[in-house]
């Protein structure tokens, strides 16, 4: 009874971190991306038997093995990474934006209409325009909606825009019956294949520089915004805290309307660069699950547009390479996915170490982590 | 081995970060006594306790219960060794009703029956004269009810160790005497009750022993029958409490604001104020008595644009010149007032929760107030820099630097960046609500001399405290507001710490708490 | 044809079943403070698990035993989807990961985990839709004898596999458990107000991992209820899985998180799905705007309720957020 230690303390005991050195959550983010890759490695290796140098050598063959290939993964990180970045500022607000699916499906499907509707009718530069603009704005009203109702009644808006994506979805549905070629197929095809007008052109020569060009302006001027500009200051008090916004003067239901605007128009702008930068068509398929993705990427990356960049790129890379080693193995491209959800499960998991500390129960913790 | 103690701790010490809250705390808790621990804001007596109901758990030493270590993980440990807290802030889940929340993680034998254990329910209240209704929702409930409703739930589970945080704090006089017959019929059954407090004539009147804490350390522990008020306060403070805060006449008092039957309704529908009229005098300190709850966090956030007014007027005068330019502040916002000119400061009392922006460094946090300023659209970081760099030099804010989130810095300092950007904006009215709340010393007296240098600038400075030592020594005016009304305006200079109180606690009726 | 004909009641109460599986699961594991988005991705996994199970043992076996079918697929489906509960209770719990991240994460991986392996299967069996699990399916599909006998009202009141029979009792049985039982309060508090729930003394990380994983588990034979009945024991990743799966967590809501509620809910739910199919006149697009119906439903009652603000509809409280006892 004399001993002054207690005896039955738990074995490890849970703090909260106050910070932490940049090397140091580098570091275990690094340990996370590799325990990504080992685990998908070994995913691979149990279905296919290659070994795990083949395993990415295969993958990275898959991603950039040709030019093409390569363009390919660059136009995929780039929706991916667009859509990331219109969710940055509703998240950075703490806004639950799970619609980026509905938002980009809306801006596909108004591009994909004047496509439809337009095409041959005007320059293909002047449709771009007018169809970019028209993107944003059907991606800002999809984002408006359930703004409008978080700001006068507090509507749940994770359950909002959940639904809304559904019910772009069936709108997707609806507008493909409508412009489906050939008649019956319920498909939409390739729009305006042999004039190509309203698709992206080259750009310096490369057949997806517009996309990078306008994502790679969009992720700077991101950054920006919410680092340097007033409103980006705006939205970063009421993330934190809706009673020091008020207090400071910011109006809380104005600036979730104007950030919800702008983050919906960009998600809508995604669908513009999907449509009329990539796959020159529509389908429910046009989001494709990448609203969902970036919502991820997004979080992970802490609003940092630039390590959205990153992560969108390692995401983008296992996913070509998944569908690569499942096209060379008679597998199923559905492998992607499980890849895509074993690196996420691990990065979203590193997230914990770098919040938290684990203090053993010897309770010598040092001070000041 | 002695085994006459409920409870004993010995060198119990939690810290929280770079904060030694608990610093080897040797305390016994008697079998059969009433213990009042004693302690300033801040003094870590609710840290000790939440440590003995599984709330925390501490850093080092040893905890024993009827002289048996033991090792408590969670509420539940400390509940099955007897052991049940009340704390000040109500531990109750708003959608259920009383009968649920009190049979809430009992391991009753058989099925749940609600009708059953609402008879208990009864019975205990007739027993002791409370009065609650067992098929209340807590969220139709006034705070009075909901705390006798958490009293009824460690008495309905037999607890053999009370713990009350701060019991007092929102009861009627009528409801305290009654919570006092209450506790001392648990004493004669044998039980063992601790009281968290820092008001001394409970202590003197309810209590068989003192134990007192001291900035986290344990200083020792007295009879009541041996001791007086001085004495305690002595061991509280370590020194006799002359606090000798400086105060100037007031010169050339001029009227900065008009409060006229000022109405507002909290988010139950309550009258939170009723019919407040006032008017603050630049020059002067005008501190602001009252229990907590009493309206005081509405009065001050009515003036600053934050809460809805139900009806009266609250008037602004810029200058002297006879109410030319008074302007009306109520049906305006944060925004519309600052816009209109009213230099208006407000250090409000949940200072990382309102004042401040936790995760932002210091530079961040002096641009809430000021970010509008200059170019369109992008911030300026320049200005707010300096006045970073200024506050920290003045009030000798320690921090890492003005880039470090101001979360992690100590109480005081946080204080010292709030107020120190409030004051930096030469208002013309300043607010503070608890400005020295879980301040150290010396921080405290910062404040004051800060305060005090605002008035003497003809500053109009609204004080709201808690402490009446540092009311009536600090503020000109002590206005009392008893349940949302106001009890009297006194003379800081004449008035008495027993009229204060008197004026706190005593209105005619209780009102407010009912719907 | 009509909006009252019996194939359109018996599809509805199919659909409405699985949803009501799905929604079950997800009341569950919202009342303990979970909002768990990866509920589609877990029927997935119930549903793979379960039709992996039930194939591998008749391929087993040339004589497969109808009880054996079905126990070793309904033990394979629950156990597959507890283990994404679980999965999806130690990010968000124990390391307190954002919970609508983790739920999203778990939809992309359950459902790619289910198609990947479902395709695998195909194969195996020798091609797209050959896979088929009759004598498992058979079990599931069996009918009471006498359910043909009663014309169609009968059929559409009896004429179901048992599982849509199951459903309706654990509806009725969650009520109960969750209104009337010591437990069911103590996890109504823990999804209200986690930091009372555990100064009650009710272990909050416990019933956090118990509910999400036994809601999972739940939810998870929605899964199997519709590989084994509505596709007769066969795989097709067309993705109906998920889009019923979303269906389930809007009808959570659609219910105001109560059991009886989502009974009704799911088979209007199930009806409305259904419904244009047996609208006259109605083209394959106007179909397609009707499908909608479900969902524009469920933001009228979420906005409903959010204005109305009546205390018993609000969502939990501390629904998404973790729990951190130390959090000062």
């Amino acid at each position: 009874m004399s001993s002054p230690a207690i005896h039955t303390a738990p074995l490890v005991r849970i703090a909260k971190r106050d910070g932490i050195a940049l090397w140091k959550s580098c570091l275990i983010r690094l340990a996370a991306v590799f325990l990504a890759l080992v685990l998908s490695g070994l995913f691979i290796y149990s279905l296919t038997k290659l070994n795990p140098v083949d395993v990415y050598k295969a993958m990275y063959d898959g991603a950039f093995g040709t030019s093409r290939r390569t363009w390919i993964t660059v136009r995929e990180v780039m929706t991916l990474l667009c859509i990331a970045i219109g969710l940055a500022p509703a998240f950075k607000m703490r806004f639950w934006n799970i619609g980026a699916e509905g938002q980009v499906l809306i801006g596909g499907i108004v591009t994909a209409g004047m496509m439809i509707h337009l095409g041959n009718t005007m320059s293909t530069p002047l449709l771009l325009l007018v169809m970019g603009v028209a993107s944003l704005a059907a991606g800002a009203v999809w984002g408006l909606i359930p703004a409008l109702f978080k700001a006068r009644w507090n509507t749940n808006e994770t359950l909002f825009t959940l639904m809304l994506n559904y019910v772009a979805i069936q709108l997707t549905s609806y507008c493909v019956s409508l412009w489906e070629n050939p008649y019956g197929s319920n498909v939409v095809g390739q729009i305006n294949q042999q004039t190509r007008s309203g698709w992206f052109p080259e750009l310096f020569g490369i057949s997806c520089g517009l996309n990078v060009l306008l994502v790679l302006v969009l992720t700077v001027g991101m950054y920006i915004y919410l680092r340097y500009s007033k409103q980006g200051y705006e939205i970063a008090v009421l993330g934190e805290s809706v009673n020091t916004a008020r207090y400071a003067g910011i109006k809380p239901s104005k600036v979730i309307i104007r950030t919800m605007i702008l983050s919906g128009a960009i998600c809508g702008l995604a669908g513009f660069i999907a449509v009329a930068g990539a796959d020159h068509t529509i389908s429910v398929d046009t989001a494709g699950g990448r609203g969902f993705t970036a919502i991820i990427v997004a979080w992970i990356a802490k609003f940092n547009t630039f390590v959205m960049l990153l992560i969108s790129l390692l995401l983008v890379f296992l996913q070509q390479g998944a569908i690569e080693i499942a096209t060379q193995f008679g597998l199923n491209d559905f492998a992607a996915n499980v890849i895509t959800g074993i690196i996420l499960f691990c990065i979203i998991g590193s997230e914990f170490f770098i919040n938290y500390r684990l203090i053993p129960r010897s309770g010598k913790e040092a001070k000041g982590a | 081995m002695a085994t006459e103690y409920a409870v004993e701790l010995r060198g119990v010490t939690k810290t929280f970060g770079p904060v030694v809250a608990n610093d080897r705390v040797d305390l016994q808790i008697h079998r059969g006594e009433i213990l009042s621990l004693l302690g300033e804001n801040g003094s870590g007596k609710t840290t000790l306790m939440n440590m003995l109901s599984g709330i925390y758990y501490p850093d080092a030493g040893e905890i024993l219960v009827n002289g048996k270590a033991v090792t408590i993980h969670s509420p539940k440990d400390a509940f099955d060794l007897g052991i049940g807290m009340i704390h000040q802030h109500f531990k109750l889940v708003d959608v259920l009703t009383a009968t649920e929340n009190i049979v809430l993680g009992l391991k009753e034998p058989g099925r749940l029956d609600l009708k059953a254990a609402a008879r208990r329910i009864r019975e205990i209240c007739d027993k002791y004269g409370f009065a609650v209704d067992p098929e209340k929702k807590i969220y139709d409930m006034s705070v009075s009810e909901k705390q006798t409703v958490e009293i009824v739930k460690v008495l309905y589970r037999g607890a053999n160790i009370l713990i009350l945080d701060e019991p007092t704090a929102v009861l009627t006089p009528q409801e305290t005497a009654r919570l006092f017959a209450v506790l001392r019929n648990m004493k004669a059954d044998g039980k063992s009750i601790v009281i968290i407090t820092h008001k001394l004539h409970e202590v003197m009147e309810i209590s068989d022993r003192v134990a007192v804490l001291r900035k986290g350390a344990y200083v020792g522990d007295v009879a009541t029958c041996d001791t007086d008020p001085q004495k305690l306060t002595d061991m509280m403070v370590g020194h006799a409490v002359t606090l000798n805060i400086d105060r100037p006449e007031p010169k050339e008092r001029t009227k900065r604001l008009e409060v006229r039957g000022l109405t507002v309704r909290n988010q139950y529908g309550v009258k939170a104020l009723d019919d407040v009229t006032f008017d603050v005098y630049g020059g002067e300190i005008l501190g602001i008595a009252g229990i907590s709850g009493c309206g005081q966090k509405e009065l001050l956030e009515s003036i600053a644009g934050l809460q809805r007014i139900e009806t009266g007027s609250i008037r602004y005068f810029p200058a002297d010149d006879g109410g030319q330019t008074e302007k009306e502040l109520v049906g305006m916002s944060p925004l519309a007032i600052k816009k209109a000119g009213v230099a208006l400061s407000f250090v409000p009392e949940d200072r990382l929760g309102m004042g401040l922006v936790g995760s932002m460094g210091m530079t961040d946090n002096m641009m809430l107030r000021s970010y509008r300023k200059g170019l369109p659209i992008f911030t300026n970081r320049r200005d707010p820099k300096k006045l970073a760099e200024q506050v920290r030099e003045q009030l000798e804010v320690v921090t890492p630097g003005v880039n470090t989130p101001v979360r992690r810095l100590s109480g005081g300092n946080v204080q010292k960046v709030l107020v120190g950007r409030e004051i930096a904006a030469a208002p013309k009215v300043l607010m503070t609500a608890y400005a020295v709340r879980g301040l150290d010393i010396n921080t405290s007296y910062t404040i004051y001399n800060l305060l005090t240098a605002q008035k003497i600038e003809g500053v109009a400075v609204v004080y709201v405290g808690e402490d009446l030592d540092v009311l009536l020594e600090l503020c000109d005016r002590i206005l009392v507001l008893c349940s949302g009304k106001v009890n009297g305006i006194l003379d800081g200079r004449t008035t008495t710490k027993e009229e204060v109180g008197l004026r706190m606690t005593n209105l005619q009726e209780k009102e407010g708490a009912a719907q | 044809m009509t909006i009252f004909s019996s194939q359109l009641f018996m599809s509805a109460i199919i659909f409405g079943t699985v949803i009501l599986y799905g929604a079950l699961g997800e009341i569950l594991a919202e009342k303990s403070g979970n909002l768990n988005l990866g509920v589609p991705g877990i029927m997935y996994l119930g549903a793979i698990a379960g039709l992996a199970g039930a194939f591998f043992y008749e391929m087993s076996t040339p004589d497969p035993n109808g009880f054996l079918c079905l126990v070793i697929s309904l033990v394979c489906s629950f156990a597959a989807s507890c283990l994404g509960g679980l999965l999806y209770s130690f990010l968000t719990i124990t390391l307190r990961v954002n919970q609508n991240v983790t739920g999203l994460t778990l939809t992309i991986f359950g459902g790619g985990i289910a198609n990947f392996f479902g395709g695998a299967l195909n194969t195996l069996a020798g091609g797209v839709g050959q896979i088929s699990v009759a004598s498992t399916s058979a079990v599931y599909r069996a009918s009471l004898p006498f359910a043909n006998d009663l014309g169609s009202f009968g059929k559409v009141i009896f004429g179901h596999g048992f599982l849509v029979y199951v459903a309706l009792v654990l509806a009725v049985c969650m009520a109960w458990f969750l209104n009337r039982t010591r437990t069911g309060l103590n996890l109504r508090a823990v999804g209200e107000n986690p930091a009372t729930a555990d100064a009650a003394g009710i272990n909050v990380t416990r019933y956090k991992y118990v509910a999400t994983c036994l809601g999972a588990g739940i939810s998870g034979l929605g899964g199997l209820y519709y590989t084994m009945d509505y596709v007769k024991g066969t795989w097709a990743s067309d993705g109906t899985i998920e889009s019923l799966g979303w269906l389930a967590v809007a009808l959570v809501i659609f219910a105001t998180w109560k059991p009886i509620n989502v009974i009704w809910g799911a088979y209007l739910f199930g009806y409305l799905r259904w419904l244009y199919n047996y609208i006259e006149g109605l083209g394959r697009s106007s179909q397609e705007i009707f499908k909608m119906i479900p969902y524009i439903v469920t933001i009228v009652v979420l906005i409903l309720v959010s204005i109305r603000k009546k205390r018993e509809n609000q969502p939990p409280a501390s629904l998404g957020l973790s729990y951190f006892r130390e959090e000062r």
